[in-house]
């Protein structure tokens, strides 16, 4: 595939969606319904700005978007309070599918709102975004409702030209340009094409949402690219620029940790796809150190990348959205 | 009649809080320094179309005007609230939403007033109030500072016909009233010493002595108790460092007072002190004025000022009456019955952690939908 050419064709700015009225005509006429996933862990800074804005902006002016639910992975400050404040759905991560046992991870929020929402377009957007606006919703719905071959939009992010010193932008950062991309082009060089394949914001149809396995931890975003890739190639995909996202900044350990997931589902995935083959099983454990009374000593972190399976292998899913049991389980 | 309706207001406007907010917060998170309100107007312009207003559209000044045509249509009242604020475009500008109070540079001044003119058309349409009178609505550019309201003065000179009465917007403090200007000179000391100044020779103790000097000389002037009469030392920047003589300094001051010869007079009393100490020191100390209101407005009396008191005093709100000298002084000079109302109560004025309270806003919103269904009876017509 010449990916100049896919980044032309499948790359957009949120201006081009920003005529909502005439979205929303297109969105009626199409008959989707769309749900909006904000998943919580103690957000209880932003959330309600979230809350107020796409409620305002995308439900009572502009009926985009059809319902707003907060999952929450078990927040201990009053994220949920300030949520549902300001009139949006909250929902324990853990009550969702109680049969099917809890895991704590954003990953796993994802993979339980395909089962708690009803919408045919899903779109996901991190709750920590100071500077939120319609156009992080709007944008990424936008392809969606007007191309039916694309699947899967993913935000980008322009990098800031100012901030004061207290507000430090993060977009297409450190762990993508040393840790993904370098990945990617090693062993799917098409995927390179995806200019932040990290970012937190996305919107997916549900067919493909609901076929593909969640790692509730940090290689949720890479393992979604790499199995819409495998099943549906580059076309599935565009991705869109929602200018700029401010939000809290990372420390390197922390991103330590971050890769450190990410590269656990990575390799996970290019054995089960038969890229590579070894018998060496990987290890879960993450050392970092640190220096205490001028003595170095190891500090170990078990980060295990558990993963959900495809939504539509469970159940209680199949009979909700009325579908046949599946024979072997 | 008016009264009657205003509980009725305040159920119907009690959940249409988010609309207003989240207006509120896009307007703020827009910087809007006072001569770079362009994006925040092009932001509210959109609104104003989307809402089909008529004739929605930014000025040369970079104003927004929209009118919201009234039945008859014969009279025009103006809602006016001005667009720029004291941030500069470097400060943070994002706002934060707690269950309570909404927190940001600007929040209270004026991003809320910007916002409920953007959403009035909705707040309206909520109430089911429709006037005889058309609204013109006008986001007004460059009010604050060296502004010195040229977007609104802009408007008033060249609006095709004259307005019947207007209403002036402010994000806090609900309550206020102002249907009075004061008398008001902004002014400028700036001191300045020359490259080639000799500082042994003179003994200079630098700029930050010199002016401190000069303010205790403006604070001897004596100030007469009537005509109350104010001088409100606001700004001063001088120095770069520990052990570095300064050599310039800025002091921004405001005189204010009810008798405007008294204004003019101490503008020359402080422009005379100014010269005073170029020549004793050798610096070069210059005045310069950068804004002038004269008092006006209407009376106590007033039919616009009793019904607004009343409504206030409905709604269980003390009125506060202060005299004003912003956007009100505009339309006091052209004898336009005019009134400053403010939409919640907040905090932190003019600090970056800004702060307006949510609930109340409700009752702000109340509050003018009556008031314009009360100029739109005529209230504003003395006979």
């Amino acid at each position: 595939m010449n990916l100049n050419k896919w980044i032309q064709d499948n790359t957009y700015h949120h201006s081009a969606f920003a005529d909502l009225k005439e979205l929303v005509e297109q969105k009626e006429k199409s008959g989707l319904t769309i749900s909006l996933c904000i998943p919580t862990l103690n957000e209880e800074r932003t959330i309600g700005k979230e809350v107020v804005i796409f409620k305002s902006e995308l439900m009572n002016r502009y009926p985009l978007v059809d319902e707003i639910a907060i999952i929450d992975s078990g927040s201990k400050d009053r994220t949920l309070e300030v949520a549902s404040s300001f009139g949006a759905d909250t929902y324990l991560s853990d009550d969702i599918l109680p049969e099917e046992g809890a895991k704590r991870g954003k990953g796993e929020n994802l993979w339980k709102a395909i089962y708690q929402l009803k919408g045919d377009i899903i779109v996901y957007i991190d709750a920590d975004i100071k500077n939120i606006h319609p156009r992080f919703v709007y944008g990424l719905i936008g392809p969606l409702i007007k191309r039916p071959e694309i699947s899967y939009v993913k935000a980008f992010y322009d990098r800031p030209l100012a901030f004061s010193d207290s507000v430090r932008p993060s977009g297409g950062g450190r762990v993508t340009e040393i840790l993904t991309r370098p990945l990617f082009s090693l062993y799917f060089p098409e995927l390179t094409a995806i200019i932040q394949p990290l970012s937190g914001e996305y919107a997916v149809r549900r067919n493909v949402l609901e076929s593909i396995s969640f790692p509730v931890g940090y290689g949720v975003e890479t393992s979604h690219l790499l199995d819409v890739y495998q099943t549906h190639g580059m076309k599935a995909f565009a991705q869109t620029d929602l200018d700029q996202r401010v939000h809290r900044n990372q420390e390197t350990r922390a991103l330590g940790k971050m890769s450190f997931g990410i590269l656990q589902t990575f390799l996970n995935r290019l054995h089960s796809y038969g890229t590579i083959q070894s018998d060496h099983e990987i290890q879960t454990v993450l050392r970092q150190f640190q220096v205490q009374n001028e003595k170095y000593e190891t500090v170990e972190y078990n980060i295990p990348e558990y993963e959900r399976p495809p939504m539509i292998t469970i159940p209680a899913y199949r009979k909700l959205r009325g579908l046949p049991p599946l024979k072997n389980k | 009649m008016i009264l009657e309706g205003l509980d009725e207001y305040l159920t119907q406007l009690e959940d249409f809080r988010e609309t207003v907010l989240s207006t509120m917060v896009m307007v703020n998170e827009i910087p809007a320094p006072t001569f770079k309100e362009r994006n925040r107007a092009e932001f509210l312009v959109d609104r104003f179309s989307e809402l089909e207003m008529l004739n929605a559209s930014i000025d040369e000044k970079d104003n927004v005007l929209g009118i919201i045509p009234g039945r008859v249509g014969d009279r025009d009242i103006l809602i006016a609230a001005h667009l720029d604020s004291l941030f500069d475009e470097t400060v943070d500008h994002t706002v934060t939403l707690e269950p309570s109070m909404a927190i940001g540079p600007g929040v209270s001044d004026n991003s809320l007033g910007a916002a409920v003119l953007g959403t009035l058309p909705l707040v309206m349409e909520r109430v089911g109030l429709e006037l005889d009178a058309n609204l013109v609505l006008l986001g007004s550019s460059r009010s604050l500072g060296r502004g010195d309201l040229e977007g609104l003065r802009f408007v008033l000179d060249n609006y095709k016909r004259p307005f019947t009465a207007a209403v002036c917007l402010e994000g806090i403090r609900l309550g206020r009233l102002s249907f009075s200007s004061i008398g008001m000179l902004r002014g400028e000391l700036t001191y300045r010493i020359p490259e080639e100044y000799d500082w042994t020779k003179f003994n200079s103790v630098g700029a930050i002595v010199d002016m401190n000097d000069m303010i205790n000389r403006i604070l001897e002037i004596p100030l007469p108790r009537k005509p109350k009469t104010t001088i409100v030392m606001g700004q001063m920047e001088a120095g770069t460092s520990y052990n570095t003589l300064p050599t310039k300094a800025r002091l921004r001051f405001e005189i204010r007072s009810e008798s405007e010869e008294l204004v003019s007079e101490l503008a020359t009393r402080i422009s005379f002190l100014a010269e005073e100490m170029t020549s004793k020191t050798g610096a070069k100390v210059e005045f310069k004025e950068i804004a002038r209101r004269r008092p006006g407005g209407t009376d106590f009396s007033h039919p616009l000022n009793t019904i607004s008191r009343e409504i206030l005093n409905r709604l269980d709100i003390k009125p506060r009456i202060t005299p004003s000298s912003s956007e009100l002084a505009a339309l006091i000079e052209k004898g336009i019955p005019a009134i400053t109302i403010g939409l919640t109560t907040g905090e932190n004025a003019g600090e970056p952690e800004e702060s307006v309270l949510i609930k109340p806003i409700s009752k702000g919103l109340a509050q003018l939908m009556a008031l314009l269904r009360a100029i739109d009876m005529g209230c504003a017509n003395e006979s």
